[in-house]
């Protein structure tokens, strides 16, 4: 029979093992970069840095660009990119904050502050998919129109609700939980038990598969029947959430609601992305390396602090970051095609 | 399926008199087509014959706007491809239709995704095990049954991914799969098992579309085939009653009427030699002599390579091995585009719209956009000269265009690819590449552009044109070489070439070739 299998043509194509290593080889990066911001800091600083108070630190610097990443994660799979959302976190703290304000209590705090940023997402995702606008320029009007929102409902400034209607919330993102055994805030578990949900849905579910199938090639989802612009959608809806629900938390770590935070983060969440092996052409991505690059960046950013090193300094490693961990997924294309 | 059916029974599938208009362009005339059930059915005809169109109507990507359609008795009017592949008519795409960063069975599960616990909607947990089996099972089925369902289809050979496509077809238990030139992109190794595995779906009794350039190919695998000319089906019958000459004469049919310049150049001495040029990755192996003084004709199929050997010359594609010599003085292989057309090299670009024009830029700018050096004074641009030169290009080629500073996008096609010959002669080009010159413009810019050719051959410049349309390299050049599957054929003398001659050495390759 014709049809057996031919030893020559199987010879040609990569092994399974080939594959294999790559994956591992892409997690490799991130991995690499936060033993080696880890190993640094603790040679600078080996007083201060490897310590359980520091620790304590860097999981709740974590939440916000963690749960932000979550949703870019989506995004940039997607073969978007999300720009707003810093000013949206902005925002999300503004509208939980004035919820708290009004009386309410941090849960509906919470609520209002997500809620806010699924609509901001939701806004988003209807601008690329209904009127085929890139998500670039779509994103960076969000990212002018959340900021400016923020500041006429906070009157341009500090919206501080009364300290003890932040109930739950305060303790949720206490850097020395009450309940010792916990060891980390709360809201950083929340943030592992979401990134395990965000990972389970991109990989084993039909709406994650057909995520990746529109960044690695939208005509065959459509010719495939995904339903394209339902996806997009719903994934700029899930990173608005992401925003929204870190709004809650800066609101909760600050105490206040304060329009002119979180400027400049959307590029530390998307770094965040980056860093952990997606591609900035779609397709590529996961939750497990954007988890490692949000870690890495707050390890990143708690050393300089720890070290003296001034914010402006900061601004620029992690803007060089950015540039490599581009430049490395650049050549990492090339080689593949 | 009933098992067992003779051939040539009742149509499992029939288009009758199908009608289909883009514009103004009439691309489908009364188009019959009736494939019966187990059988290969070879659909046949010069590029845009209408072959495509029509598989687009079959496969719901298009709308017919006049005929009727039948398929396993009932009317058949699809909404979209993904309907049409659920109701059991799946088409293989030319351009692979796969996401290459998904798995195996992700691929062929996508947009059908296998579900646990539906009620969750698009997040409900997929039914991996499910996918796989599947993904196993037509693997199996396709002779692959070795191929591990979680390999990412990105790390594949494009014969395995062909593979997956057609395994795609195969899970949604299509009775009808429509074959888009398969092999095209293949090796001759590849295309013969992709051959093995398209006859072993046909005895299962699948019928099967196929659309392909390469006669021995259908030879081999068609029972029947229908031929298409013009947007008309010109002819359907079994294989067997023919022979290749019949069906190239079906194809073709038709002389050159009297839109070509005389042919009374006098050729010079050789300004462009290219020897043993290999391309990466085609083309394979070609030569060619381009004298001053006359036209040279590249013919051969989409896709063997024509475009590619252009660009290589041009030094737009990386080049692998051979030497290019142009005025006597050979170029290094890494020369720049840049420092050729210096050398007088010209090169247009069968991609008009795309990169051969900036179309948002004025008629001005793209004239004279690759040799500013002319129009400046001191290193700035000076409008004056601009104008003047501009308009000097638009009055000798009769560029129909008003203002030169008007978008080059308010023009024609006919008008657009005049500025964009001019720009080559307005950087000196004395050596013309011209891929595909008159593609998607009118009878009349045609016999205009042909003329200019003549124009620039009489005048001592040498000019090669790549045309998938045989009667205007026939009517047009003074020699013609063909290329065929990346290997460039000898040059011949129009005279000894016919429609027929030309169009079988497009399909089957030059004898030199077979004998070497």
């Amino acid at each position: 029979m014709m049809m057996n299998s031919n030893p020559v043509v199987e010879q040609v194509e990569r092994s399974p093992a080939q594959g294999w290593v790559r994956r591992v080889g892409r997690l490799a990066a991130p991995f690499i970069g936060l033993f080696l911001v880890l190993a640094i800091f603790t040679a600078i600083e080996p007083g201060s840095f490897p310590t359980v108070r520091n620790g304590q630190t860097i999981a709740v610097q974590t939440v916000v660009v963690g749960i932000g990443a979550l949703g870019m994660c989506f995004v940039i799979v997607c073969g978007g990119i999300d720009l707003s959302i810093g000013s949206v976190i902005a925002l999300a703290s503004v509208a939980g904050a004035m919820t708290l304000d009004a009386g309410y209590g941090p849960t509906a705090a919470m609520a209002m502050a997500g809620g806010t940023g699924a609509f901001c997402g939701l806004i988003n995702g209807g601008m690329v998919t209904a009127l085929r606008i890139p998500p670039f320029i779509v994103t960076l009007g969000m990212l002018g129109i959340a900021r400016g929102l923020a500041k006429l409902l906070a009157g341009n400034q500090r919206i501080a609700p009364p300290p003890e209607s932040l109930g739950w919330l305060e303790g949720f993102v206490d850097k020395t939980p009450e309940i010792a055994w916990l060891l980390v805030a709360p809201a950083a578990w929340c943030l592992l038990a979401t990134a395990i949900l965000a990972g389970f849905v991109l990989r084993r579910t039909a709406f994650g598969v057909q995520v990746v199938a529109i960044g690695s090639s939208e005509p065959t989802a459509r010719l495939c029947g995904v339903p394209v612009a339902r996806t997009k959608i719903l994934v700029y809806v899930l990173c608005g959430l992401g925003a929204g629900l870190a709004g809650a938390v800066t609101l909760g770590r600050l105490g206040v609601g304060d329009p002119t935070t979180a400027v400049g983060l959307e590029l530390q969440i998307i770094a965040a992305v980056v860093i952990g092996g997606a591609s900035l052409s779609g397709g590529e991505g996961g939750i497990l390396g954007t988890m490692i690059g949000a870690f890495m960046l707050s390890c990143l950013s708690a050393g300089c602090t720890l070290a003296g090193i001034d914010n402006s300094i900061q601004e620029i490693i992690i803007g060089g970051i950015i540039v490599a961990a581009v430049t490395i997924d650049g050549l990492r294309q090339r080689r593949n095609r | 399926m009933p098992d067992a059916i003779p051939p040539y029974s009742a149509p499992l599938l029939a288009m009758c008199g199908v009608c289909k208009r883009y514009g103004g362009v009439q691309a489908l005339r009364d188009v019959d087509l009736a494939v019966t059930p187990g059988e290969v059915h070879a659909l046949v005809g010069e590029n845009g014959a209408g072959k495509s169109t029509l598989m687009k109507v079959l496969s719901g990507v298009e709308r017919l706007d006049a005929g009727t359609m039948k398929f396993a008795g009932r009317a058949w009017k699809p909404a979209g491809p993904v309907q049409a592949r659920r109701a059991g008519v799946a088409m293989i795409h030319q351009e692979l239709a796969l996401a290459p960063h998904l798995s195996i069975a992700e691929n062929i599960a996508l947009g059908v995704e296998p579900r646990k616990f539906r009620g969750l909607g698009p997040l409900a947990p997929l039914d991996r095990r499910l996918m796989h089996s599947t993904a196993s099972r037509v693997l199996t089925r396709l002779g692959h049954g070795g191929l591990d369902p979680a390999r990412r289809t990105g790390d594949l050979p494009a014969a395995t991914r062909q593979l997956i496509e057609i395994g795609r077809a195969l899970a949604s238990q299509a009775t009808v799969m429509i074959m888009d030139e398969p092999t095209s992109s293949l090796g001759r190794h590849d295309a013969d098992r992709l051959l093995e595995v398209v006859k072993k779906l046909r005895d299962e009794g699948l019928s099967i579309v196929y659309i392909s350039h390469f006669l021995e190919e259908i030879r081999r695998i068609a029972d029947r085939f229908t031929v298409l000319r013009d947007g008309r089906t010109v002819a359907t019958a079994a294989i067997a009653s023919s022979t290749d000459e019949s069906l190239i004469e079906l194809m073709t049919g038709r002389s050159a009427g009297a839109v070509f310049p005389a042919r009374d150049r006098q050729p010079g001495e050789v300004i462009l030699g290219i020897d043993q040029l290999v391309g990466c990755p085609t083309p394979s192996r070609a030569s060619l002599e381009v004298r001053s003084g006359e036209i040279v004709g590249i013919a051969g199929l989409v896709g063997a390579g024509r475009t590619e050997f252009l660009r290589c010359i041009a030094g737009l594609d990386p080049t692998a091995a051979g030497a290019i010599t142009i005025h006597g003085r050979q170029l290094d292989l890494k020369t720049s585009i840049r420092a050729r057309m210096r050398k007088g090299l010209g090169f247009l670009s069968e991609d008009r719209k795309g990169e051969g024009l900036a179309l948002s830029m004025s008629i001005a700018e793209n004239l004279l956009l690759s040799n500013f050096k002319a129009v400046s004074k001191r290193g700035l641009l000076s409008n004056r000269r601009m104008q003047t030169a501009a308009n000097q290009w638009i009055d000798r080629l009769a560029i129909r265009s008003g203002d030169p500073a008007r978008a080059a996008q308010t023009l024609s096609g006919g008008n657009q690819q005049k500025i964009a010959i001019a720009r080559l002669l307005h950087q000196d080009s004395t050596v013309l590449l011209l891929d595909e010159p008159t593609r998607g413009i009118d009878i009349g810019s045609k016999v205009q552009v042909y003329e200019l050719l003549d124009g620039l051959a009489r005048s001592g410049r040498g000019v090669v044109v790549s045309s998938g349309h045989l009667p205007e390299l026939l009517g047009l050049c003074d020699r013609i070489a063909v290329m065929h599957r990346g290997v460039l054929g000898p040059a011949r003398d129009v005279a000894e070439c016919t429609e027929a001659s030309l169009m079988s050495e497009a399909v089957l390759g030059s004898e030199a070739e077979v004998a070497a």
